[in-house]
């Protein structure tokens, strides 16, 4: 019969139009998010940060700016540099996350909030006192111990910077994070591998 | 006082309500009115604009109702939700964008011819006003019982045909001019069905008032017109300018067609005018195929409910129908309307004057009166004859794509120039 595809066109139709709505209510109601997601406000540990700039040179876009000055004292007695200016310009941003990539001591993570929109784009530079003050929910792109750990950044606490790291063994850590800090071994800890120190 | 006026029941409550004396006892029952005695044209002003607010802030709430319902409809058509955000569900909306449309500048471009572009606004709603006079919304609310009702419905709405035109060739834009050269091409191919889909209509009711049409379906007479109601509504849809056959817009090829630079209010006032055009064109469609305000009750003055209903149902198939169908190619949209609305508007033409002369002239006592068991012999005879010429001329406009043949012969043989010994 002609005219039944027209027909078969309408039925479609109405069948979406008795099914429920696909929308979100996005202010109201949210879609969860994969712990993976690589968003705004970067979660940053300065006890980790030795100030060495690797995220600053991977950067592609060179929107990363660290000043850092000497401390007065030495490494293993207590401070390490001192980060005076760490810049990151997210209105450049294009989440690569080769920052992320490049950082070799786990000091800077993605974050995973999407909603860091301003009116000015001078507002969009995210500055070191932000980075310090920020709730420290990271998120597990390319931390891999995050993602053993099973953390989700959406819905797990902030987290301290003991155990965000990579390594399994104490004095590393403890070498990283500097004499200052005082520092005992968490869960577990592990030995030292064979042929190191 | 003219007899136009004097079946509208507004009209009269208020006329009487404000101008009632001795000299015009005859209409109001020689109730004093709240005027003293000489001043009856007052009162005939006052109930003549009472009945022109009415209906114009009508049309243009219906507008911005059918603006709202279009959207969310459409919305949910697609699993949207749509708007709903401005008041409960969002009906405050087309409020809301009216208000942005006011205070959006009103661009006229340099090279644009100022005085037609600015009366294409004014003339396309002042055609669908014009329309909407002889609309009865329920028993003895209507402005006009114009004797050549359904004559007038159609030379006042290809007014806006003209209105387009204008739109686009007065824009000095090249896709206005597309936009309205192709709409104004789709236009009149589609007046010639539409018109013809009414004669059965008009012969079965015996006269062009649309009140008479209303009085005169026992039936509803898209049953008995079933091939007149289906060319009616496919022409009118195309008069629209809805999605199936909406080439004038075709926002996806040519900007916004023909009003492409309009914006500010009059764009808004081209929008209400498009949008009001679908709410009086379900309701010319319920009122010449469905019975208008009679219903099985309520068919008094509370009629208007069952119109109301009526309208409705023919603005969510339009809706529907929008939803659902891409928009169509210009040699398919006139290929439809040639060589398949066309037949079957003439088909359905001599087989109602045939079918009217018989049960009509040729049997009947009362010479032009048909009976409802008449009325119901023809829809037995017409639903089947519907659907076999729907199958038969559908094939006509069904494309068939020719592949050529190769034509290929061969390489051209080669020269000889010289034999080899």
């Amino acid at each position: 019969m002609y005219g039944f595809g027209l027909a078969k066109g309408l039925m479609v139709t109405l069948k979406n139009f008795i099914n429920p709505p696909f929308t979100t209510q996005y202010p109201e109601e949210r879609l969860p998010q994969h712990p993976r997601f690589r968003g705004e406000e970067f979660a940053w540990y300065e006890e980790r940060c030795t100030g060495c700039a690797s995220c600053a040179k991977y950067c592609p876009l060179g929107i990363i700016k660290i000043v850092t000055s000497p401390s007065e004292t030495a490494i293993l007695e207590g401070d390490k540099y001192n980060i005076d200016v760490f810049d990151i310009d997210i209105g450049r941003c294009m989440f690569c996350g080769l920052c992320v990539e490049a950082c070799p001591y786990d000091a800077l993570f993605m974050g995973s909030g999407f909603e860091r929109g301003r009116y000015q784009r001078e507002e969009l530079v995210i500055g070191v006192d932000e980075l310090r003050e920020a709730v420290k929910r990271p998120s597990s792109w390319f931390r891999p111990q995050l993602e053993e750990a099973q953390y989700d950044p959406h819905t797990g606490e902030p987290l301290a910077w003991e155990e965000v790291g990579r390594e399994q063994w104490p004095w590393h850590q403890g070498e990283k994070a500097g004499a200052r800090i005082d520092w005992r071994p968490r869960r577990g800890g592990g030995e030292p591998p064979e042929d190191g120190a | 006082m003219g007899p136009f006026l004097r079946d509208n029941v507004v009209f009269r409550e208020v006329y009487c309500w404000l101008g009632g004396s001795e000299s015009n006892a005859g209409l109001c029952g020689g109730a004093d009115g709240l005027l003293p005695a000489g001043f009856e044209w007052a009162a005939y002003f006052a109930a003549g604009f009472a009945i022109i607010l009415i209906l114009v802030n009508g049309a243009l709430l219906g507008a911005a109702a059918f603006v709202w319902a279009e959207r969310r409809l459409l919305a949910r058509f697609q699993s949207r939700r749509g708007p709903n955000r401005w008041g409960p569900w969002g009906v405050l909306q087309p409020i809301a964008d009216l208000l942005k449309l006011l205070i959006k500048e009103d661009i006229i471009p340099h090279a644009a011819d100022r005085v037609a572009f600015t009366l294409v606004p004014i003339i396309m709603l002042m055609a669908l006003l014009l329309s909407l006079a002889v609309l009865p919304f329920a028993k003895s609310a209507y402005l006009v019982n114009l004797n050549i009702g359904v004559l007038y419905i159609v030379a006042v709405s290809s007014i806006t045909t003209i209105a387009i035109f204008m739109a686009g060739w007065s824009s000095a834009n090249k896709y206005a001019m597309f936009g309205a050269m192709r709409g104004v091409a789709m236009l009149i191919s589609y007046e010639i069905p539409l018109v013809l889909s009414l004669v059965g209509v008009v012969l079965i009711a015996g006269s062009m008032s649309l009140v008479s049409v209303v009085e005169a379906q026992t039936i509803p007479f898209i049953i008995v017109q079933p091939l007149g109601a289906l060319i009616f509504m496919l022409g009118i849809s195309a008069e629209l300018n809805r999605t199936p056959f909406d080439i004038l817009e075709a926002e996806s090829e040519i900007i916004a067609g023909y009003h492409t630079e309009y914006s500010g209010i009059k764009f808004a006032l081209i929008q209400a005018a498009e949008m009001a055009g679908v709410l009086a064109a379900s309701g010319f469609l319920a009122t010449l195929f469905l019975g208008g305000w009679s219903g099985p009750f309520l068919s008094g003055q509370l009629g208007a409910l069952w119109f109301l209903a009526k309208l409705g149902f023919f603005v969510f198939l339009f809706i529907w129908i929008r939803a659902t169908f891409p928009r169509l190619r210009i040699d398919q949209i006139m290929a439809f309307a040639w060589k398949f609305l066309l037949p079957l508007a003439l088909i359905n033409i001599a087989v109602t004057a045939v079918q009217v002369y018989f049960f009509g002239f040729y049997q009947a006592e009362v010479p032009g009166e048909i009976t409802r068991g008449e009325l119901l012999i023809m829809a037995a005879i017409n639903i089947p004859l519907a659907l076999v010429s729907i199958a038969a001329f559908g094939r006509v406009t069904r494309e068939k794509i020719r592949v050529p043949a190769p034509r290929f012969e061969g390489l051209a043989p080669i020269p000889r120039t010289a034999e080899v010994d």
